[in-house]
């Protein structure tokens, strides 16, 4: 493998890794305050019809940005009407959520467009463009540094640079402020954070709307960006590695970040190299597909570091009286 | 004293939260521009309106009814296994082995022995999650969800690399042999004079289904293994202290849960494509947990939600053929009585409880 492989394989994962990435901090801090959400892929699917629904008809992909986020948090309020108001059982309410993105999205797309569920291609306006950064061109020369600025830094759409500025922003939220204190809180004992005279469903709401904010960027990431429009099923469970990847990172952000690379890579590989020759065994292509999950369930089974959720995670909370 | 009469619980509750999927799911009909009441007679017509119908809406049936039954013993032990699907992929490839692999000189035989392949497979690849939530804690849910992504990879790697016939580009099992085929209820009702669609799928596996409710009745409610399930679903310390090990139970649900997944693989794998394709399952592992939150984890229940969602499947096939409504719409409408009859639950129960309080008090 040459240099230029290694960095076009990388430039990849770093594509692939950012939907990935974006879901899993909405994960974070949904799980974080105590809502468990395995409905992140169905927020993802929702926002990426939508988002490529609009940039499709008005050719504007920020109209489609903001669509794609305003269905994500539909999806999010549900969740926590069900799981917070009605103090019903967060699980199911993520199955049923992951359900209903995946019908909803084809129906309307079939109304809509009469494309056999999916949306007409993106193009020109309708898209997320890439973005050069300053001088990427005339660096591409230098060496070593030279491509890896231009091909693997540079070049990249801006919900990608996003995505990789929430981590650090996500980090200060939780940790350096007193809201991120609180919602920390609120998952791992909520009735000290209700004692004090912090609003528990306020926080738990607050949270569950930064997950369907968060989960709506990846989609429209996943439809605008990624691919050029919405085909049926697209999300094709990376809901479900951002949430392995959030249970292998143990609910931190930076470890989340290095979590959402290694199973990006993972993916970047998966799609270059079919079956892999590694010192005479062939590693056929499905065992990286499920690599992700193996891992985590290592994780989880703490053979390996053991994963602990927040305390108070999949619980209701129901004010003493 | 309760809150409410045990019949507002067991029936009143589903019927609203059903009634409620259905109010939305018309208006999704209307928003998409079509006929919500054509709608609903075509698919009684097509799911229920002949033995062909009936043929498709037993066959789906008979596959919800086995995973609706994995989630809801599961469930009775206080275990959401979400893995069905995982389950009976691997039930399928334990069905295909014990077909392909051995010549059976009889129907019965063979499908004693794939029902048995299928079963432990499916309990085989639902041990490891049970294993590790019993022993170690990690939380079922998620890794029966990874061992359903896990089973997929498996799966499209035995069937593209092992099991393949050569020369073939299908990623599928060679057809089993004539001898294992299992007879449809069309052959089973003919000798005694009951004309039924040849073509219909539903075949002998319906009565293990059947037979499998039955089983799971048996089981929850009049056998000590049923009691300890139940007593630790109910409250894992309470279980405890009654000297019930709970790594034990565990255990055992969640193999029995396993066990009736895979099982599954006998109608559709065996009983129908009479081979083993990529996706058999198609979803019927999840759809067994809105048939088992429908049917409030009683077998009686399951069975009759299980042919409720067959009778959707079909009648959404026909829609699908007949009308510019995808099949998705089943789906939708899924995931309706999921979230009412299961995340919802509240929404409907508080208000009625106030009602059956209110009523209480009038009479005293």
């Amino acid at each position: 493998m040459d240099f230029l492989t290694i960095i076009q394989l990388l430039d990849s994962t770093v594509r692939l890794a950012t939907p990935l990435l974006l879901a899993c901090l909405a994960g974070l801090f949904s799980e974080r305050a105590g809502i468990f959400d395995i409905g992140l892929e169905g927020k993802m699917l929702m926002a990426a019809f939508f988002s490529a629904a609009v940039a499709a008809v008005t050719g504007n992909v920020w109209l489609g940005l903001l669509a794609g986020i305003g269905s994500s948090l539909l999806l999010a309020g549900l969740h926590g009407v069900a799981s917070i108001t009605f103090r019903g059982n967060q699980l199911i309410s993520g199955v049923a959520i992951n359900f209903l993105a995946a019908g909803m999205t084809v129906l309307i797309a079939q109304d809509w467009f009469q494309q056999g569920g999916r949306t007409p291609s993106l193009i020109g306006g309708g898209r997320f463009t890439p973005i050069n950064l300053p001088f990427a061109e005339s660096l591409s020369g230098v060496p070593v540094l030279g491509p890896v600025y231009a091909e693997l830094l540079s070049g990249h759409s801006i919900l990608v640079y996003i995505a990789f500025l929430a981590v650090p922003a996500t980090w200060w939220v939780l940790f350096r402020t007193r809201f991120g204190l609180r919602l920390r809180a609120v998952g791992e004992n909520p009735a000290a954070v209700d004692t004090a005279g912090v609003s528990v469903v306020g926080l738990r709401y607050a949270a569950v709307l930064i997950c369907g904010l968060l989960c709506g960027i990846a989609g429209a990431y996943l439809a605008t960006a990624l691919q050029a429009g919405f085909v049926k099923d697209m999300t094709a469970g990376r809901g479900f590695i951002a949430l392995a990847a959030l249970i292998f990172a143990k609910w931190r952000p930076w470890h989340a970040m290095g979590a959402c690379l290694l199973f990006g890579l993972l993916q970047a590989i998966a799609l270059r190299f079919q079956n892999i020759e590694l010192g005479g065994i062939t590693i056929p292509v499905q065992a990286m597909d499920a690599l992700p999950y193996v891992l985590t369930v290592v994780i989880l089974a703490g053979f390996v570091g053991k994963a602990i959720p927040p305390r108070a995670g999949g619980e209701p909370y129901v004010k003493e009286r | 004293m309760d809150k409410m009469p045990k019949w507002a619980d067991v029936v009143l509750i589903p019927l609203i939260s059903l009634f409620l999927a259905a109010i939305l799911s018309a208006l999704v009909i209307l928003g998409i521009g079509e006929d919500p009441v054509a709608a609903v007679k075509l698919m009684v017509d097509g799911a229920l309106g002949s033995t062909y119908g009936w043929g498709y809406t037993l066959y789906y049936a008979t596959n919800f009814m086995f995973t609706g039954l994995a989630v809801a013993i599961a469930a009775h032990a206080g275990l959401f296994n979400i893995g069905g699907e995982g389950q009976a992929m691997l039930g399928g490839l334990g069905v295909a082995l014990v077909c392909l692999l051995i010549p059976w000189p009889h129907w019965t035989l063979a499908l004693v022995f794939a029902a048995l392949g299928a079963g432990l497979f499916g309990a085989a690849w639902a041990a490891i999650p049970a294993y590790l939530q019993a022993k170690r804690g990690s939380h079922i849910v998620i890794t029966t969800i990874m061992f359903n992504f896990i089973a997929a990879a498996v799966l499209n790697y035995v069937l593209v690399n092992l099991l393949r016939p050569e020369g073939s580009m299908d990623p599928a099992t060679a057809r089993f042999p004539e001898a294992v085929h299992l007879p449809s209820l069309h052959e089973l009702l003919a000798p005694i004079g009951i004309e039924f669609s040849k073509s219909a799928p539903a075949n002998v596996s319906l009565l293990v289904a059947v037979g499998a409710c039955l089983f799971v009745w048996l089981l929850i409610w009049r056998t000590p293994l049923g009691y300890e399930i139940r007593s630790l679903g109910k409250s894992e310390p309470g279980a405890r202290y009654a000297g019930i090990s709970s790594v034990r139970t565990i255990m055992i649900a969640m193999l029995i849960s396993g066990a009736l997944a895979g099982m599954m693989a006998v109608n559709n794998v065996m009983g129908e494509a009479e081979r083993l394709v990529l996706n058999a399952t198609e979803g019927a592992g999840f759809i067994g947990i809105a048939v088992a939150l429908m049917g409030r984890n009683h077998p009686f229940g399951v069975f009759l939600a299980a042919i409720l969602f067959g009778f959707l499947y079909q009648g959404g096939a026909e829609l699908a053929l007949w009308t510019s409504i995808p099949r998705e719409l089943i789906v939708v409408i899924q995931a309706l009585v999921i979230l009412f009859t299961g995340a919802l639950d509240n929404m409907v129960r508080m208000p009625l409880e106030r009602i059956f309080l209110m009523m209480r008090k009038g009479q005293n």
